[in-house]
């Protein structure tokens, strides 16, 4: 009995372990009404962002430092997979007023 | 100061009294033309008033001068479409036509889901007139010279049209869903001014 416990904590363990090292998450960022929701977030290497657009209007994520540059259709969802670490402050090209910041992990 | 809005009305219900008694009494003529030139000069007074920006525009004045001030930039964007051969300037024009049509569309929709019919009014035709004088004056322009020009204006119109905005058009919307689009472009233009500075900016 006491073995079967064991071995149950053990697999629970290593399931825990693996969902956290090599699962890479979703990170939803919605754009409404020209606001990045939330304005800041963060990340990993290897995670994926959602982009939900809810505007009419189209928008991008423009890294300043050039990592990534999303283009985002009027009422669209585009995802990208993050591929460096970094504090990464964004804009959106077209309004230039809108302003995000994403930090990844490494 | 006598508040200008219940001069208007004031100035309107009169006149058709008095027209009324013109034909009645033909004795109180004198009267009559004195009383009649009272209102002619409060209504006047009124336009005068307006034209400074004293009474609030009401809610179909408003989405006029809204839906005019997209329509004069995407016919400036549509101008500088055609003209201009610089990347930015492009891009900044095609951006204008895309995101006025896209405000003037829901507009277009809410003014319908209301009931509203846009009224035609001395600020609208006001900038009617100078956005076509700005038209014919660009369009003797050409190449950099013409890019410089058209973004410069672009700076200004913005500004202006947010000022106007912050300080007019959105104070005095009394509907809510008016209120909040003119809300959202304000930010859309906000927006628009930063961008067409940047592009003003990288053509010095």
């Amino acid at each position: 009995m006491t073995r079967i416990l064991c071995l149950s904590v053990a697999a629970a363990m290593a399931v825990a372990v693996l969902t956290s090292s090599t699962q890479a998450a979703t990170i939803r960022i919605t754009i409404d009404n020209l606001t990045y929701v939330p304005a800041e977030a963060s990340a990993r290497v290897g995670d994926t962002v959602e982009w939900i657009n809810k505007d009419v209007f189209a928008h991008t994520a423009t890294a300043r430092n050039h990592d990534f540059d999303v283009m985002q259709p009027p009422k669209s969802t585009v995802s990208t997979v993050l591929k460096k670490a970094g504090t990464v402050d964004y804009f959106c090209k077209f309004h230039p007023n809108m302003k995000g910041r994403l930090v990844i992990a490494p | 100061m006598i508040s200008a809005e219940p001069l208007r009305q004031s100035a309107i219900q009169p006149f058709a009294v008095n027209r009324g008694l013109c034909r009645a009494n033909k004795g109180y003529t004198i009267m009559l033309v004195r009383s009649c030139l009272v209102v002619a000069a409060a209504l006047l007074l009124t336009t005068a008033a307006f034209a400074q920006g004293g009474p609030k525009p009401t809610d179909p004045q408003i989405a006029h001068i809204a839906y005019t001030a997209g329509v004069i930039d995407i016919n400036a964007a549509k101008q500088a479409l055609q003209k201009t051969k610089n990347k930015e300037v492009k891009d900044f024009a095609e951006g204008m036509v895309r995101d006025h049509e896209a405000v003037n569309n829901q507009a277009l929709a809410l003014v319908k889901k209301l009931n509203v019919t846009p009224e035609d009014n001395d600020t609208s035709r006001a900038l009617t007139k100078q956005a076509s004088e700005k038209l014919a004056e660009l369009k003797g322009l050409n190449g950099a010279a013409f890019d410089k020009a058209y973004i410069a204006n672009e700076v200004a119109y913005h500004k202006t049209v947010n000022n106007s905005l912050q300080k007019t058009l959105i104070p005095s919307a009394t509907n809510s869903e008016l209120k909040s689009l003119l809300e959202t472009g304000l930010k859309i233009f906000e927006g628009h001014q930063q961008h067409a500075e940047q592009v003003a900016a990288a053509l010095k």
